[in-house]
């Protein structure tokens, strides 16, 4: 089975995060970078799916040239190779631009099964499976706590705030993953040391056909016009006790939906 | 002169890091008390292959260098000084057999023992002999095609885990310089006539043990006699004692990192005259003391590891060893004082890198023993300072 895993580097979640002043897009030079959490459920999960049915893992990255040290770590967990669309063109891509290249990447790949994070860290806008299952033409499985795979078909347990869902799939399809799904590998030393040596491909926008102008900011079909901080908390709500606190403290649950 | 770490040897500390972050810093308190193994942690090592850190790659080792040999040592010794002792001894021996065996001695061992299918030890130490290794009282007489070995090894970590367990025993009891008679015996696990007799009870380096061993007329295979010619025994061991101070050394930087770490944390949260503690500059000396001959120690092991890569390093690691191992115990000394009465108790961490410390004084060649070594070197004009 050959197995694509989209791997994004995202400023890291742990530090403080900001948008750039000048053109409102997210400051990805001031943080460290990480790969995106989620991604490594994804990645463990191919890798689970590798060692039960063979086949290869593949990652699927677009960003800039600092991202290859993602790469490189996220290779440490096992994965057999990797493909980077690297291009000056790209950066300030909104979703749809992003699914195209993606598509157009993963369609000289041709995977069976195509396993990314349910969201980035980052952007959080949760549709580039949608979109990239639109464009290609096959199924999208999203939000999954469990995945299998049987001869030429997919079955998920789509997440859902109630419980969950069974659906299942023909593949190729492509399939988006909750951080319930599994526990990632920590990357073995061995892992770490190979990772050097595994062939990461780079693409540009030509080799995939695209122009540089239906990408980045250029080609954007939204934009972020303004950002501003998010105002600091304010004091709550205190209910002091004349007798009724308990009736009350409920009565302020309740009205905000939290019972 | 470049005091950082290249790109490798920073992913191996950030995957070492966040395993010891997550694997072994919650539970080390209660399972060493609890006098639990740690199988599960031992299950974590075997993953990230760290068993295969002295094994050369050919038998599906690591190979590594011995920086990031200390860096593994500093790491698991910051979460829990037993455990780097799962890993010690073990290494050494891998290390020794990688060197000195016979090349169907590596085969048959160094690949499972790389993936920690099969572990290992080092059995020197006797009831009358441990400084003194020469005057050991093991003895191994030749009968056919085995050796007939009767003696006792004291101290033996993972001896109960251990397959095989290389002991040093005398060939020619009567050779001198007695050194010319030794060996190291391959000796593996259920061999009749071996037995770990009992696990002998100690202040710290829990998690994992160190047993007396009975050696009672075992017979152990003429092909287990180490590289296959007797005489070597000495030689063979000795030349694991620099890579063993460098071990030392770093699990006595992690020790001392980890003194710091709780002290630093304490000295903020807790509060006296409507204040934190580290307010106070009474405390903030201890703080500003620690860390400053922390960080002088942690120089000093990774300058005795350069050393080591480089070459000969005798005189280098035995200050390494010295002076980091008394860091060490006054790291965790002074964090105690921080944390005041409760450095004292059970519940708090601090105790524990106490009990913990004391011992890299005295294993690999005690400080007094090393001072020796070093002046040995400095006067022979081997090594030289400045
Ligand atoms: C927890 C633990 C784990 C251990 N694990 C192992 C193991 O896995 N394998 C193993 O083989 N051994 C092991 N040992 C043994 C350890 O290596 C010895 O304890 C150490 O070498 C000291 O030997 P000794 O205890 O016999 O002390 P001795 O050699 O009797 O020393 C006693 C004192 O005399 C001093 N002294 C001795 N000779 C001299 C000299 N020439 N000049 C100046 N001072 C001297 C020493 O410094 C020390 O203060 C372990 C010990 C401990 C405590």
């Amino acid at each position: 089975m050959k197995i694509v895993v989209l791997v994004k580097q995202v400023p890291d979640s742990g530090v403080e995060r900001t948008l750039r002043v000048d053109d409102n897009t997210v400051d990805r030079g001031s943080a460290g970078n990480v790969i995106n959490e989620m991604d490594e459920y994804a990645i463990e999960e191919a890798l689970r799916l590798r060692e039960a049915h063979g086949g290869e893992v593949t990652l699927l990255t677009m960003g800039p040239e600092k991202a290859a040290e993602s790469i490189r770590k996220a290779l440490s967990m096992g994965p057999d190779g990797a493909v980077h669309v690297l291009d000056d063109a790209l950066p300030g891509s909104c979703a749809p631009a992003t699914s195209k290249v993606l598509a157009a990447a993963l369609t000289t790949l041709e995977p069976d099964l195509v396993l990314c994070g349910s969201e980035s860290t980052d952007g959080r806008v949760q549709v580039i499976p949608h979109m990239l299952a639109e464009r290609l033409g096959i199924a999208a499985l999203t939000g999954a706590r469990k995945l299998t795979v049987d001869a030429d078909a997919v079955t998920i347990e789509r997440q859902t705030e109630e419980g969950y869902e069974v659906i299942r799939a023909a593949t190729p399809a492509i399939v988006s993953v909750w951080d319930t799904i599994n526990e990632p590998r920590y990357p073995s030393f061995k892992g770490i040391k190979a990772a050097k040596k595994k062939p990461v491909r780079t693409l540009s926008l030509a080799d995939l056909g695209i122009a540089a102008d239906e990408v980045g900011t250029a080609g954007a079909t939204s934009e972020v016009v303004s950002h501003s901080r998010r105002p600091p908390r304010s004091g709550g709500a205190k209910i002091t006790d004349e007798g009724d606190g308990g009736v009350r403290l409920v009565e302020f649950l309740a009205t905000e939906k939290f019972v | 002169m470049d005091f950082t770490f290249d790109e490798e040897q920073r992913e191996f500390r950030a995957v070492l890091r966040s395993f010891v972050d997550r694997e072994i810093v919650p539970v080390a308190r209660e399972w060493e008390q609890e006098g639990r193994y740690p199988t599960q942690i031992v299950a974590g090592l075997k993953r990230l292959g760290l068993f295969g850190i002295t094994v050369p790659e050919e038998y599906g080792g690591l190979d590594l260098g011995p920086v990031p040999f200390a860096l593994v040592f500093e790491e698991l010794a910051r979460g829990w000084m037993g455990i780097a002792g799962i890993l010690g001894s073990h290494s050494l021996s891998c290390r020794m057999i990688a060197q000195h065996g016979t090349a169907e001695q590596k085969q048959r061992y160094l690949p499972a023992l790389a993936t920690g299918e099969r572990r290992t030890g080092i059995g020197l130490t006797e009831p009358d002999a441990g400084t003194d290794l020469q005057g050991i009282r093991t003895t191994a007489r030749r009968d056919g095609d085995h050796y007939i070995v009767t003696g006792t090894k004291m101290w033996i970590t993972n001896a109960r885990h251990a397959d095989p367990l290389p002991c040093l025993v005398k060939t020619d009891p009567h050779a001198t310089p007695a050194h010319r008679g030794m060996s190291v015996l391959l000796v593996d696990a259920g061999t009749p006539g071996f037995t770990v007799t009992k696990d002998i009870p100690k202040l710290g380096y829990k998690g994992t043990e160190s047993c007396e061993v009975v050696l009672d007329d075992a017979r152990v295979p003429v092909e287990n006699l180490l590289g296959g010619a007797e005489g070597r025994g000495m030689q063979q061991v000795l030349s694991a004692l620099e890579w063993g101070r460098v071990n030392i050394a770093a699990r006595s930087v992690g020790i001392a990192q980890r003194a710091y770490d709780e002290a630093l944390a304490y000295s903020r949260q807790r509060m006296a005259f409507n204040r934190p503690i580290s307010d106070f500059q009474a405390v903030q000396l201890k703080l500003a003391s620690v860390a400053t001959t922390l960080q002088a120690a942690r120089l000093m092991a990774y300058w005795a590891a350069d050393a080591v890569a480089r070459g000969r390093a005798d005189a280098e690691t035995g200050m390494a060893k010295i002076f980091c191992s008394e860091v060490a115990l006054e790291a965790a000394i002074e964090a105690m004082k921080v944390h005041g009465g409760y450095g004292y108790s059970t519940e708090y961490e601090v105790e524990r890198l106490y009990r913990d410390a004391i011992l890299m004084s005295i294993g690999e060649g005690t400080n007094d023993v090393l001072r020796t070594v070093v002046a040995k070197s400095l006067v022979r004009g081997q090594a030289r300072v400045g």
